[in-house]
């Protein structure tokens, strides 16, 4: 039976009828779509999926849209403000860890994700984060690379709190 | 060179234009599509590995909620055969339906293919549908396959030996005569899932007589042709169009059974209709690649200097003959063999053999890692046997500079290269010198540590088309491009290349920029579209992309650029060979002030009131380049790893690689193919691989099952290169999208055997795994363990 | 995708939980999801109705009295992260920040772990070494089940029909006690091919006086190593008392093969993974 559900993405509030069976990631792309958010696999492996709840990096395939009822979600079209490219986005631009951009959506929320709860994370502590966002093209280094990069830039912009 | 007088975005690392629409989620993939009244696809797909199909029972299924149609293969046979793009001497195809009609012949072989309203009410009336099969033996093993009495997967060839591909050159028999030295291994390229992150999705529309299909494809003219030809739409009716695509690696070169599935149904039913895989389903479904085996001996002197080398390879083909499947065993393989050096003789014979798994076919490298495996695991087992340093036993069997454009044993001509320089400069900055006391130092620490090299060279450009007929490929290897310059200015470039990550909108714009002396942001590139592109483009495989398409393009720019060099020289008053363009203008060399915006000049050919004499109106160019020759790219890779000689785990310590692409458009780009392609083959030597049981299940058959590297599994990498330019084309540019994975197998595997070489072993069988290098090391002598 | 629909309760209390899974054939708690949604994805789980446990605030946290109580709905990532762990329960921690990844630290919670019994999961070689007790509120009130008790094999607990696993009570440790978990994961899924729990206390004369040793992931439930246990009590715990005692680790147990490891493999993961963790325990017992 549908259940009335809303949820608060990328600042909007959304409500809807849902199947309870209805994945988070499935409401996302589906009802409101937002496709930046991708499926890239089925047993919750590859983080192509993620997304913020409450601040949270989630893999959005492994979530109800029912439990998703009453947080706020960001996906990756919710990152920039006003036109303006989250730091983690334009260090994905700078330092090339973009190449056939499929996981890039996930890859970026997980990378905001660390940023927030870690200021300046190691390399290892960053391919420690991100074990959990599969990449084919990059080999990761370029990804590494541009959290260090982004991570450095809002160490610099002192008193600026990385939104998550 | 012939690009402008100083080439100034080529060599920048310019950053990439596809970027901003990946970055903000903005992008269109395949199943990011969404038509009205579109209908879902879910196949029904055996689970047997080799069955006859008895019957198959759609009633119950046509009758649950949502459910538009069910058909079973017979139902689907109108759609034709899959096409297969090979014809080496004595090929023995088999027939390939979309949906098999009288048996499955892997486990994943569609039977049934069920259209309901939503994906979710296709699945789950794809589990009514009733098919009674008789299970059938099975071979998984291709070998096996080649035993008597073996199953015969397709009974109306009579055998499951779909060819044999013997290549031989100079005296063998003289070569393995005069040797001092033979060394013998037997070697083993397992089976991969090349495991793209976007999953593949196909989608059509019909629209009176227009069919418009979407797919997930590196290769959407192809598709547009079968799509034509087998389901009987006239070709200017059929517009493909690869969107964004998510990765390819070969997994999508081909010509699947959806694409062809998909649009069926759309022209029957008249609505949209979509499919997308799953993962788990891919696994299956979506081609898987290498599956070698290799006996190997090479014959040298005591000296190091190497003779010979004959090689028997038995290659996995699976179920069916996909479209590419035989060529990354045969072509792009066979003739490779002798890599980097000056080999006198060889005798290689691959034998490609049909067994009850998932079709095989070309992924990222496409037989040329397996040649570098087996040449480059050969030099170290011959170094190990006369006991030299691996890198001088290369160094001294290299062509040497002065040898180009040197002609192999097979027949190859080598375009350009200095391999010892790129090993020289690979050894100095990885410290190849200073290994032995880091060996010291982890030997100390209780864990050993070895140092592996692998100095490959690559076949790219594929190819010039008359090569390609006379090899047994079925279709030129040229490329196509189409520039059109706006009346007020505006650059668009169509190509035939049909990039999905390799960032040919950035790469193409540098070409272009440098011929025209504006920015690349003002060049609009498109591509993966059948519809405005020029009639034919072959696509993006075999790293083949810059070196044909790119040149192509750069050809494509020269025409416009000739020509607008003719029309300024008429409205400036001066001499063709005084045009300078630089900075948005054409201006007289050395009198800047004389000049005329770009688009100024431009216009005029629109305008057409003043034009020299017998000059077209209009500003536009299609250019289909035919390479001349493959092209080369080649280098040294070196690994240094330690081993704990209690758990088995291998830790990559250092990893150094010096490429040699020739010229590079963009090092940025160029970087980053290299670290993604050595990821996928360290991938190969320690990690992945496809494994079935006897009856034909894939064991490994999910991303939880199926070790795919992440960011924790492996290290930042020290990139170097050398810049040989090639001759073969006007921007000296060779390519680099496989050169990492065909590098860097061979290097890891060679650090990781050099490491345990002090217990006497000689070689172990990828992957790497814990368990394995455990077991090896406990059959040996283990070390005293400190720790 | 999930095929199959179900009903989808919230339930606000512990109570009202109770309640509805009494009242459904099929039903199925759902705290983070980690678990069984992936089955259910899978179609190797098809309830009839989920019962929603996720919201319930007091199912949340982590409260220090006479033990440590965790509360179910408390995720990896917060059991990671909390200093009391880190500092008395360090196995615990360790197990923690060292399940599946980010995201699943994340959402996924102890009590849905524990009570999913996956034979790879990491927490429950812990609550086997630490001696954990599981609290357990069910139709017929409440329960305490030592989880000594509580695995029972693969996917298979002591939880009975209705009951809902509130929370587990590690005890304090007592005296100078280190502990530690050494893991090798599965290279794809995550989960342990072998995990070991290790927990030590040293008497004052300096001795090993316990030491108790979970082990998850090698068999096809979590077992105590009581071999090994037994060999490392009374000795000094120096370097070869340790290797003497480890190298027991799996006698009497036994071990899987599988694709990813033999029996003989994870039996040498286990022996080599025990001592080393012990070296640790041992360590911080006596600084």
């Amino acid at each position: 039976m549908p259940r009335a559900i809303s949820i608060t993405v990328n600042g909007t509030k959304h409500s809807s009828e849902v199947e309870p069976s209805l994945l988070l990631v499935e409401y996302l792309r589906e009802k409101l779509l937002l496709t930046g958010t991708h499926v890239g696999c089925d047993t919750s492996q590859c983080g192509a999926c993620t997304v913020l709840v409450d601040g949270q990096a989630t893999k959005a395939c492994t979530v109800l849209a029912v439990q998703a009822d009453g947080t706020a979600v960001t996906t990756v079209e919710g990152l920039a403000t006003d036109g303006v490219l989250h730091p983690v986005q334009r260090a994905f631009q700078t330092q090339h860890a973009t190449q056939c951009g499929f996981c890039t959506p996930g890859m970026i929320i997980t990378a905001v994700d660390l940023i927030a709860r870690n200021r300046k994370p190691t390399e290892a502590e960053i391919r420690h984060a991100i074990k959990g966002n599969l990449c084919r093209c990059t080999g990761y280094q370029n990804i590494v690379r541009a959290i260090e990069a982004a991570a450095a830039e809002t160490q610099a912009v002192t008193g600026v709190e990385v939104r998550r | 060179m012939t690009i402008t007088e100083h080439p100034k975005y080529i060599g920048m690392r310019v950053m990439r234009k596809e970027d901003p629409r990946l970055i903000t989620g903005t992008a269109t993939y395949t199943d990011d599509i969404v038509l009205p009244d579109m209908v879902h696809l879910y196949f029904v797909r055996s689970p047997h590995a080799h069955a006859r199909i008895k019957r198959v029972d759609t009633a119950k299924a046509k009758k649950a909620p949502g459910v538009v149609a069910v058909l079973s293969g017979a139902d689907a046979a109108a759609t034709g055969t899959l096409p297969l793009f090979v014809n080496v001497p004595g090929i023995k195809q088999s027939k390939h339906f979309p949906i098999a009609t009288d048996k499955a012949r892997y486990a994943g072989d569609a039977v049934a293919v069920v259209v309901a309203d939503s994906h979710g009410a296709a699945r789950a009336a794809a589990a009514l549908v009733d098919v009674e099969y008789e299970p059938l033996p099975v071979v998984v093993d291709a070998e096996q396959a080649l035993a008597p009495g073996a199953p015969i997967i397709h009974p109306e060839l009579g055998t499951n030996l779909a060819c044999t591909y013997p290549f031989k050159g100079g005296d063998i028999e003289k070569a393995f005569a005069d040797a001092e030295v033979v060394v013998k291994q037997r070697l083993v390229n397992q089976r991969l899932i090349p495991n793209a992150m976007e999953p593949r999705s196909v989608v059509a529309k019909i629209d009176g007589n227009e069919l418009t299909l979407w797919s997930t494809t590196q290769i959407p003219h192809f598709v547009q042709l079968f799509v034509a030809i087998n389901l009987g739409i006239p070709q200017n009716h059929v517009r493909v169009i690869a969107p964004e695509v998510g990765g390819g690696f070969g997994s999508k070169l081909n010509v699947y059974a959806e694409e062809l599935v998909v649009p069926f149904l759309a022209k029957q039913l008249g609505r949209p209709v979509k499919w997308t895989e799953e993962r788990r389903e891919g696994y299956l479904s979506t081609t898987h690649g290498r599956d070698m085996v290799h006996d190997v001996e090479l014959a040298a002197k005591r000296d190091g200097t190497i003779l010979g080398l004959r090689a028997r390879t038995v290659a996995n083909m699976g179920g069916y003959l996909q479209a590419f499947a035989p060529v990354s065993a045969t072509i792009l393989h066979v003739f490779i063999v002798p890599g980097a050096y000056h080999l006198p003789a060889y005798d290689v014979e691959v034998k490609a053999v049909y067994t009850n798994t998932t079709p095989i076919d070309a992924y990222r490298g496409a037989g040329r890692p397996e040649a570098a495996y087996l040449i480059e695991r050969m030099m170290d087992r011959l170094a190990d046997e006369i006991g030299m340093d691996p890198a001088e036993l290369r160094r001294k069997n290299f062509v040497k500079p002065d040898a180009f454009p040197y002609t192999t044993v097979s027949t190859l001509v080598y375009d350009s290269g200095d391999y010892a320089k790129a090993l020289d400069k690979a050894l100095e900055r990885s410290d190849y010198k200073g290994f032995a006391a880091r060996r010291d130092e982890t030997e100390r620490r209780g864990r050993y540590r070895g140092i592996g090299l692998s100095s490959y060279v690559e076949i790219c450009g594929l190819a010039p088309s008359k090569a390609n007929a006379a090899l047994g490929i079925g279709w030129g290897g040229y490329e196509s491009a189409r520039i059109r310059v706006n009346p007020l200015g505006t650059v668009q470039v169509w190509t035939g290349t049909s990039p999905h990550g390799q960032g040919h909108e950035t790469s193409w714009s540098q070409i272009v920029a440098d011929q025209f002396g504006i920015k690349p942001d003002d060049i609009e590139v498109l591509h993966g579209d059948t519809l405005e592109s020029p009639g034919m483009g072959v696509g993006t495989f075999g790293s083949r992309s810059l070196a044909v398409g790119g040149i192509a393009v750069h050809k494509a720019a020269q025409r416009i650029r000739e020509k607008l060099i003719l029309l300024a020289a008429h409205l400036l008053e001066a001499s063709p060979d005084d045009i300078v363009f630089e900075g948005g203008k054409l201006f007289v060399k050395g009198v800047p002030e004389r000049s005329k915006a770009f688009g100024e000049v431009v216009f005029q050919l629109y305008l057409a009131a003043n034009l020299p004499d017998g000059m077209e109106p209009g500003l536009e160019a299609i250019v289909y380049h035919d390479p001349e020759n493959f092209t080369y790219p080649f280098g040294t890779h070196v690994c240094e790893v330690e081993i704990d000689p209690e758990t088995g785990a291998v830790e990559i310590a250092r990893y150094t690689a010096v490429d040699d692409c020739g010229v590079q458009i963009n090092p940025m780009i160029v970087e980053g193919q290299l670290h993604g392609g050595i990821v996928q083959a360290i991938g190969q030597a320690l990690y992945e691989a496809a494994v079935y049981d006897d009856n034909g299940q894939l064991l490994t058959g999910s991303m939880m099952d199926y070790h795919v590297p992440t960011a924790g599994d492996v290290p930042s990498f020290t990139l170097d290169h050398t810049v040989t330019p090639s001759p073969v084309n006007p921007l000296g540019v060779k390519g680099i999208g496989e050169a990492g994975t065909i590098g860097a197998a061979p290097a890891v595997v060679n650090a990781v055997v050099d490491a345990l070489s002090t217990l006497g072993i000689k070689h172990l069988d990828m992957p790497l795994t814990p368990e394995r290098l455990w077991r090896a090391i406990s059959e040996a002598k283990p070390m005293e363990v400190r720790s | 995708m999930i095929s199959t629909p179900f009903e989808y309760r919230l339930a606000a209390s512990v109570e009202e939980a109770v309640r509805l899974l009494g009242a459904s054939p099929d039903a199925k708690l759902l705290a983070g999801g980690h678990s069984l949604l992936p089955l259910m994805k899978l179609g190797l789980a098809q309830p009839a109705l989920l019962v929603d446990i996720g919201r319930i605030a007091a199912l949340r946290g982590i409260r220090v009295d006479g033990e440590i109580t965790i509360g179910a709905l408390t995720t990896h990532q917060a059991i990671a992260d909390d200093a009391t762990c880190q500092a008395r329960l360090t196995a615990l921690s360790e197990a923690a920040a060292s399940v599946g990844d980010v995201q699943v630290r994340g959402r996924g919670t102890i009590g849905g772990s524990l009570a999913h019994a996956d034979p790879g999961s990491d927490e429950q070689a812990c609550a086997l070494a630490f001696g954990a007790t599981m609290r357990v509120v069910g139709p017929k009130g409440d329960r305490a089940i030592a989880a000594a008790d509580f695995f029972k094999g693969a996917l298979e607990t002591a939880l009975g029909k209705g009951e809902v696993l509130v929370s587990a009570r590690f005890p304090v440790p007592a005296g100078r006690t280190g502990s530690a978990y050494a893991k090798v994961a599965h290279p794809a899924s995550g989960f342990a091919l072998v995990g070991v729990a290790v927990v030590v206390t040293v008497a004052k004369d300096g001795t090993i006086e316990r030491a108790a040793i979970g082990v998850t992931g090698a068999a096809d439930r979590p077992f105590r190593a009581a071999a090994a246990e037994r060999a490392l009590a009374g000795t000094t715990g120096d370097a070869a008392a340790i290797a003497a005692a480890a190298a027991k680790a799996a006698d009497g147990a036994q071990l899987t093969t599988d694709l990813a490891a033999s029996a003989e493999f994870r039996t040498q993961l286990l022996v080599v993974h025990t001592r080393r963790a012990l070296r640790r325990a041992v360590e911080a017992a006596k600084k």
